[in-house]
């Protein structure tokens, strides 16, 4: 048989590695030469200690074999998620982790999603807040502090800035305190859309809730209620780690009723420590829905509380 | 130049200890995995520490791939490559210190992930030091090999050959691009790449692992022991060369296709998924010239017993390499992505497709190391079609699971709202979790069956030697 390039194995070889840098080189490490891999939004932070320990934590425990951090430009994702994943979110990550399932739901909004005392209480028992759950406990995070020295070698090989008094704090942390602030990070470079109250913000007169009384907004509400607003307000609205809402002369735990719209101002913003509702100071630690329920969602879910403060349906 | 007998001796106690150590983590990764898919459904048994999900699921992925499949696979490369070239292999006592820097890396690889101490890179989490301890793993076997077969006796390289040759170039140029990090402390790095760059890299890298490991590495025991144990031909030596280069061409361009609809710059998305459809075709390519080889005579996937793995672990091979492509459509993807389906179809490859053609190829392999006869063709048969039935509950309760899952996310209400909370979804999913277990506890007593089948041979070859001497 004539020679061939099955009978020289250097030049095989060298013929192999080539064909096989050809997709490399176009797909991975020219693009890598270019600006479009290297995005960064405006608002983005590098991660503090905390939030960075934080990380290397969610990173120990596998979270990413279980929870994705990219939602996808697809409808009903935007619709359960929030805003679709930006390409700039990202830059502060080695690596990233993103995730290849979702055994639980996506975090790449999950940064203010809850106040904190809420994600203590889920990692300690996820089945307390969602009985079909099977996320493990994670409550033996909190047997094992932060060893400063290591996070401050991790910050510096990073680079990201820091103080003496940044390292100093972490030492009476614990590794699902980092954690938890790791969490309240995710997604929050993105801006959110904009808070658009129910009616303008120096208000003169109250906005009447459309669906006020109507027995089907009372059942969408509910649904509504059961996904969105129960892990926190308990079933019903009696109350758990946020208010009970099931007494309407109570609103921001001041005495006395207020009209339908400060409720939809709330649902849809949020709270925030020092931010005013209607003249009465918020404490801050409700999450907004303004992305992702609609305004006649949100006027039903303001009927299903009304009922269950003992408003009569039609 | 002639070749001592105890060189070939001394080779061949190098591949039966590459062997035996990669059933030895093959059994700890396959514990692993029955305990975590029963973790599924039973969240409660969940530990501290190791013995939680996320620490195991990266123990049984990762010793899987490197102690089980790749242990296996550098073992069955020094048999074939010695084989081919006709001589034994050029640096016997570097190859026989392989086998010790293996399980060395494997062990603190293993243990750091126990440990907690991860890269979070997919199908590449051990930590630096065992990663360096790989890169000069594989230095040291290119050696060997590349040596040997420069320094071949039969001129012509066969088909196994090439893709042993592209396997350890491929692995090297993946495995050393994507452990490009700095070491921050003894157990923890941070890559170099950062963000969507470090994604591109990542599957650009975990795609082709896939694609070299349990693709390439596979073919060459596939090429090599269909026809050694069917006693025929292989079909044609002109598809085989076609499928080679296109194989190895391809791939590479297809990493992409795990990113579909993610924020990496969408142009390297459509080329992944159009290169992924081409794939089909150099895939195929090898799928018929197996079929065509034993369609010369079919009796012999009776009265050859090994015939059968190879055919059935090829015909998986088949079905994997046209359902992969699909999942990188994204209409399939975004129903797909994301679900337990994904984890059927790499359970599918690896279950049915590697696992059939390495344990084929070491029930080959272990009665010609000890100069005998297969323990039993009997238990032989019966590991067989135990990891034929696991494997078949695993894959389709997780497809059917998978596309429930990805259906549940999408549906919707007349008025436009979520029809389905996390907790609904997740509650649906868990018959299927259970039938999973149960159809890996099957394979795994199918797999216990061949380990036994082959400590029983070998207790048979020693016993043999000893009566002799």
């Amino acid at each position: 048989m004539a020679k061939n390039i099955y009978s020289k194995p250097v030049l095989f070889t060298i013929l192999a590695v080539g064909t096989v840098l050809v997709g490399t080189l176009v797909t991975t490490f020219i693009p890598m030469m270019t600006a479009q891999m290297h995005p960064k939004l405006a608002g983005l932070k590098p991660y503090t200690a905390l939030q960075l320990a934080g990380r290397d934590v969610y990173q120990s425990e596998g979270c990413p074999f279980c929870h994705t951090q990219t939602v996808r430009p697809l409808k009903t994702e935007v619709e359960r998620y929030g805003a679709y994943s930006k390409a700039g979110e990202f830059y502060y990550d080695r690596p990233f982790l993103w995730g290849t399932k979702r055994t639980g739901p996506d975090l790449a909004r999950e940064g203010g999603k809850y106040p904190d005392a809420w994600q203590y209480a889920h990692f300690k028992d996820p089945r307390a807040f969602s009985p079909h759950s099977i996320m493990p406990s994670f409550g033996w995070l909190q047997d094992s502090k932060l060893d400063p020295a290591q996070v401050q070698t991790h910050m510096n090989v990073l680079g990201f800035p820091y103080t003496p008094a940044d390292i100093q704090a972490l030492a009476d942390k614990t590794r699902l305190d980092a954690l938890v602030a790791y969490v309240q990070t995710l997604g929050t470079a993105v801006t959110r859309k904009a808070a658009v109250t129910a009616a303008v913000t120096v208000k003169k007169v109250h906005i009447k809730n459309p669906l006020a009384g109507n027995h089907e907004a009372a059942e969408r509400g509910e649904r509504l209620f059961e996904q969105n607003c129960e892990a926190c307000h308990g079933k019903k609205g009696v109350g758990y780690i946020g208010p009970s809402l099931k007494d309407k002369n109570v609103f921001l735990y001041v005495k006395g009723n207020v009209p339908d719209d400060d409720y939809f101002d709330i649902i849809h913003n949020g709270t925030r420590e020092g931010g005013v509702e209607d003249g009465r100071k918020e404490k801050g630690g409700m999450p907004s829905f303004g992305e992702t329920l609609k305004k006649d969602e949100i006027w039903s879910l303001v009927t299903y509380i009304r009922s269950l403060q003992g408003e009569k349906e039609e | 130049m002639s070749y001592q007998m105890s060189d070939y001796h001394y080779d061949n106690q190098t591949v039966r200890k590459f062997i035996y150590s990669s059933i030895f983590w093959g059994v700890l990764a396959l514990v692993a995995g029955i305990w975590i898919s029963v973790l599924f459904w039973a969240p409660g048994l969940n530990g501290p520490g190791w013995l939680t999900y996320g620490r195991l699921r990266s123990f049984h992925v990762n010793v899987m791939a490197f102690g089980l499949v790749l242990g296996a696979l550098i073992g069955i490369f020094y048999y074939i490559t010695m084989r081919l070239t006709k001589r034994p292999l050029l640096f016997p006592r570097v190859a026989r210190s392989t086998v010790y820097l293996f399980n060395l890396a494997i062990a603190l690889g293993g243990w750091g992930l126990l440990m907690g101490y991860t890269k979070s890179l997919a199908y590449n989490e051990f930590e630096w030091p065992a990663s360096l301890l790989i890169v000069i793993l594989w230095v040291l076997i290119a050696i060997v090999i590349f040596g040997t077969v420069i320094k071949r006796k039969e001129e012509q390289m066969y088909i196994s050959l090439w893709y042993i040759i592209a396997t350890v170039v491929t692995l090297a140029v993946i495995y050393v691009l994507n452990n490009l990090e700095v070491p921050a402390g003894l157990f923890k790095s941070y890559s170099i790449y950062a963000g969507v760059n470090s994604a591109n890299v990542e599957w650009w890298y975990g795609h082709n692992a896939v694609g070299s490991e349990l693709t390439m590495a596979t073919l060459a025991l596939f090429y090599y022991f269909l026809p050694k144990s069917t006693g025929l031909p292989i079909y044609s030596h002109r598809l085989s060369i076609i499928a080679f280069w296109s194989l190895v061409f391809a791939y590479l361009w297809t990493g992409a296709h795990h990113l579909v609809y993610t924020p990496i710059p969408d142009w390297i998305q459509t080329v992944a998924i159009a290169m992924s459809i081409f794939l089909i075709a150099p895939s195929w390519g090898s799928v018929v010239n197996g079929f065509y080889t034993v369609r010369e005579d079919w009796s012999r996937m009776r009265t050859h017993y090994l015939t059968k793995f190879f055919i059935l672990g090829i015909t998986f091979y088949g079905l994997q390499t046209v359902q992969g492509p699909t999942q990188a459509l994204r209409v399939v993807s975004s129903l797909i992505h994301y679900t337990d389906w994904v984890v059927g179809h790499v359970h599918m490859g690896a279950m049915g497709w590697d696992a059939l053609v390495i344990t084929g190829a070491i029930y080959y392999i272990i009665p010609r190391i000890y100069n005998t006869e297969i323990y039993s063709e009997k238990i032989a048969n019966t590991h067989f079609w135990l990891v034929l039935t696991g494997q078949i509950i695993y894959s389709i309760t997780m497809w059917i699971a998978g596309i429930q899952e990805g259906a549940m996310q999408k549906a919707v209400n007349p008025d436009g709202t979520l029809k389905y909370t996390w907790d609904q979804i997740v509650s649906k999913n868990i018959p299927y979790w259970q039938i999973r277990t149960l159809g890996g506890i099957i394979f795994v007593v199918g797999m216990l069956f061949f380990v036994y089948n082959v400590f029983m041979t070998a207790r048979k070859g020693n016993a043999l030697a000893a009566s002799k001497a």
